[in-house]
Formats: structure tokens, sequence, C-alpha cells
């Protein structure tokens, strides 16, 4: 069974987003995406100061099978991008929640995250199929 | 629900995650695409190929009917048990399929097709055969499962199955030559595969094909999925039908031109007159090998620019796990030199033409 951390928040498309201190939040994809997308070869992400709508394609995943599209959960700018998926995007697939991080963003709402998914909401999504 | 092979539960049961391919539901990796791959390239990996249709041709004109049927020219079997590679085409030269002949003696050949077009594929045979009075049996009764890697062949000795009536088989299959095969008790092994390993593949009856998987895999063989399957033959340069060439196209822009038997001359195959008007253009695309220079991965249906000569499209494309670059197949025009531009979302990005295989045992072969 796939983790499902309860302190983040989820979209549907099974991104997650956790809000930080200094008022931007980290975003990247739930356990459950990186299982079913299988090993992962290539990570694209945006560059830094993109505007993005929320449900906008943000960023590519590549497993050897195929790519994928991730979609930014809420609308902002994007402040920081985790540099390091470059060259090691397992990440994603060995630490979702933290090393494979992908994007860090400034809301345009700063509450925008309390409208996502709660833990328990997603999981009832993947139960649903 | 798709068609499921006689090893759909034990797939299941080994946690392998199920997809649909051509139809049937296949596994497409226990866990670790890219550790399956390196397994077979390295020590044994095992596939399920049960999918893949085994159908027997018997009849005393079986010979001159495959003639008549196929590119490649069945008249290259003498030696029992040897094994051709060959295109089914259309008459207007376009791909039907590929497939592997395996000639067992004068009245009695065995030919394995593809999954997605094993319905097609009968249909035609039979309409061909029946000028030539020759039996279409398409074998049901029997699974199929490729055994591939450097340690393949000696894990299988053990396993190989009594043949009382014939006290040489097991040193006879043991010393098969590449691309040939031969009977040994309820057993057909073949010295064939899809991975650029050595191997083997082994036709067997159904009921026998879970137990034969278990005890491969108690001998250390990992269960491999067709995500592995797919990533070790575009590695090894070896076209899948449907990607790399379809009825839309013909060997000659396939790199399939080494199946096509023009000799003799006089050989009437289906799809002949159209290859020979063809061929007389001289004017055909290629199929080449991609090594991408950046970042990225090659995917099928992208665009390949080629600078002053024109475009091109990738037909397989993928992460190579042995390389660690991406590579692809692609079909561009004839003048296409060592460079080319491949259009990935946008961006063009550089990659170099290669002549394949990629890597062949364990080996790579390009730089």
């Amino acid at each position: 069974m796939s983790q499902i951390p309860a302190d983040l928040k989820y979209a549907k498309s099974h991104e997650w987003v956790k809000p930080l201190a200094d008022g931007t939040v980290e975003m990247g994809i739930s356990d459950h995406a990186q299982a079913a997308l299988g090993d992962l070869v290539f990570v694209e992400v945006p560059s830094v100061g993109r505007t993005l709508a929320a449900g906008e394609a943000c960023a590519v995943v590549e497993s050897v099978k195929a790519a994928s599209d991730v979609y930014s959960p809420i609308a902002g700018t994007v402040t920081a991008v985790n540099a390091e998926l470059a060259s090691a995007p397992e990440l994603i697939n060995q630490d979702p929640y933290g090393g494979g991080w992908m994007i860090r963003m400034k809301p345009v709402d700063p509450r925008a995250a309390d409208a996502l998914l709660s833990a328990s909401d997603y999981e009832a999504v993947l139960q649903a199929g | 629900m798709g068609r499921r092979t006689p090893l759909f539960d034990l797939h299941n049961r080994l946690g392998a995650r199920m997809v649909d391919f051509g139809g049937w539901d296949m596994p497409v990796h226990y866990g670790s695409q890219i550790e399956e791959h390196h397994a077979v390239r390295r020590h044994a990996g095992l596939f399920d190929v049960s999918h893949m249709c085994v159908v027997d041709l018997a009849g005393d004109r079986v010979r001159p009917f495959l003639e008549h049927l196929v590119a490649n020219d069945v008249g290259k079997l003498r030696a029992p048990g040897k094994a051709l590679y060959s295109c089914l085409l259309n008459e207007d030269g376009g791909v039907l399929d590929d497939l592997i002949i395996y000639y067992l003696g004068e009245t009695f050949f065995r030919v394995v097709v593809n999954a997605g077009t094993r319905d097609k594929d009968l249909a035609w045979i039979r309409e061909h055969a029946a000028a030539f009075g020759v039996a279409v049996t398409e074998r049901t009764d029997l699974g199929m499962l490729a055994v591939q890697g450097p340690a393949a062949r000696g894990l299988v000795e053990g396993l190989l199955p009594p043949a009382p009536q014939d006290p040489d088989a097991r040193a006879a299959v043991m010393a098969l030559a590449p691309f040939s095969g031969r009977a040994i008790g309820t057993w057909f092994v073949a010295r064939t595969g899809y991975t650029g390993e050595d191997g083997f593949e082994i036709i067997l009856p159904v009921a026998e094909a879970e137990p034969t998987w278990v005890a491969l895999n108690a001998r250390g063989v990992r269960s491999c999925g067709l995500g592995a399957r797919d990533t070790l033959r575009l590695e090894a340069g070896m076209n899948l039908y449907g990607n790399d060439m379809s009825e839309s196209t013909h060997p000659l822009e396939s790199g399939l031109a080494w199946t096509v038997a023009f000799e003799p001359a006089g050989r009437d195959f289906i799809g002949r007159a159209a290859l020979e008007t063809i061929r007389r253009r001289g004017d055909s695309a290629k199929l080449v090998g991609l090594l991408l220079e950046d970042r990225g991965v090659l995917r099928g249906h992208q665009k390949v620019i080629v600078p002053d000569v024109g475009e091109g499209e990738i037909t397989s494309g993928t992460f190579s796990p042995t390389l660690e670059k991406s590579i692809a197949l692609a079909r561009v025009p004839k003048a296409t030199g060592d460079r080319v531009q491949v259009d990935i979302r946008g961006k063009l990005l550089a990659a170099r033409v290669v002549k394949p295989p990629f890597v062949r045992h364990g080996k790579v072969l390009v730089s």
C-alpha cells in the first residue's frame, strides 16, 4: 500500500503540496504516482520565475516506459526547483515526499493549499481507482 | 479483461504490474524494470512469451508454400532445427508481421508469430495454405518461455525434461548452434531470443509452464516483464512489429533488407513485385539508430530534423539502462548523415546517427 503522509495536501492528479514556514509551498508527486510510473530516468522542471496557473502542466517525469505530465495544483510563481533531480531522477522513486521534491512556489493565494485534498480524501480517490 | 497466458495467476502472485499488450494481460515489470534489464545483461532473466502464437504447418508441399508466403527464403533451411527470421508481406510489400520459422522436417515446419497480429496472421496463412494442401494448426496447448542472459543456458540444463527414446537429446540441446532448435521430450528448445544475449526460448505444454518458471526462479533466474523485454530488444537493435514496421511500411525502409531474399530470381513470394519496383526506384527512407547527446528521453513518433535534407520520425525510443543514455530507432531520409535533431516537446535536441545494435552480449557497441 502506498504512503500518504497526513500532514500534506494532495491533488487528484497525484501531486502533493506542503506549505512551508516562509509562505512558499513545496510540491512533488505521490508515492502512488511514482510506483505507477516505475523507474524514473528523466525529470524536466520549470525555470525559476515562471508563473503557473492552477492545473497547468509544469513538469515532466519520464520512466523507462513513458513520459507523464505533472500539474501544478495551485497558481503561483516558481521560486526554486530541485536541481538534484537532473542527475538523480530516482530520488522521486526512493523518497517521493522528501529528497524527491520537485518545485517550490510562492502561491498567488496564500490559502490555496487549504482547498486541496486531505490525506484521507486522497486515499479515498486511490481506492475508488 | 484481456486474454491471459497460462502464467497469469503466477504473475499476480509474484507482484507483477499487469498491462494490456495487444489484447493480452501481461506483466510489464515485477518491481524494477531497470533491475530486470540488468539481470538479463549480467546473469539470467525469464520472460513469459506465451502470448505469442505457435503455428504448425504440415503437408507434402509445406516448403513450396513457405517459399511463396514469406519474404526470406526457406531454401536456406536445410539442416533440421534451423530457424529463419522473415517478414510476412502483403501484395504491396507492406509488413503484415515478422515471424520465426523452424524447419523440423520436409513435411513439418513451425512458425511463431506476434500476439497482436495473431488472428490476422492465422487468417492470412490459412487463406494461402489451402492451395498447397498445407494443414495449419494453432498450438493453444503450448506455452512459451524465454530464458535469456549469459548464464541462462546453463541454468536451464538441469531442468530439461526426460527423453528416454532420445538419449542424445540433452547433449544436443546444450550444443545447439545459435538460431536453431530441437525437441527434447515434451519441450521444443531453441537458441533464440529478443534481448541480444545468449539463451533459450522454450515451447512447452501449458501445464509445465508454471512449475518450470518457479524452478528457474529458484535457480536465480529473475522474472522479467515486457518493459525490460522492450529496452533489451531496442539496445540489441531489433525491430518491434507495429512500432518499427507495419502494413504501411516495407522491409527496405525498416532495416530489414537483409531478410528479403531476392535470389533466386524465380521465387515468386507475396510482395515481390512491389518490392522490386521500390528497390529500382532506390529512394527509400532508412531505419537508423539514434543516440541522444542531450539529456532527455527519445520516444516513438517524435519528429527528427535532418538539416538540409528533410524530416524523419522516431519509431521506437527509450532510456537505455546499459548506456544510461536515451537511444532510438528512427526512419529518416536516405541522405541523412551522422547528425540530426529531435523535437522533444518543442525543444530541438542533438542526436547522433549510429548503426544498431547498441549493445550485444553485454558489450556496448556504440560510443
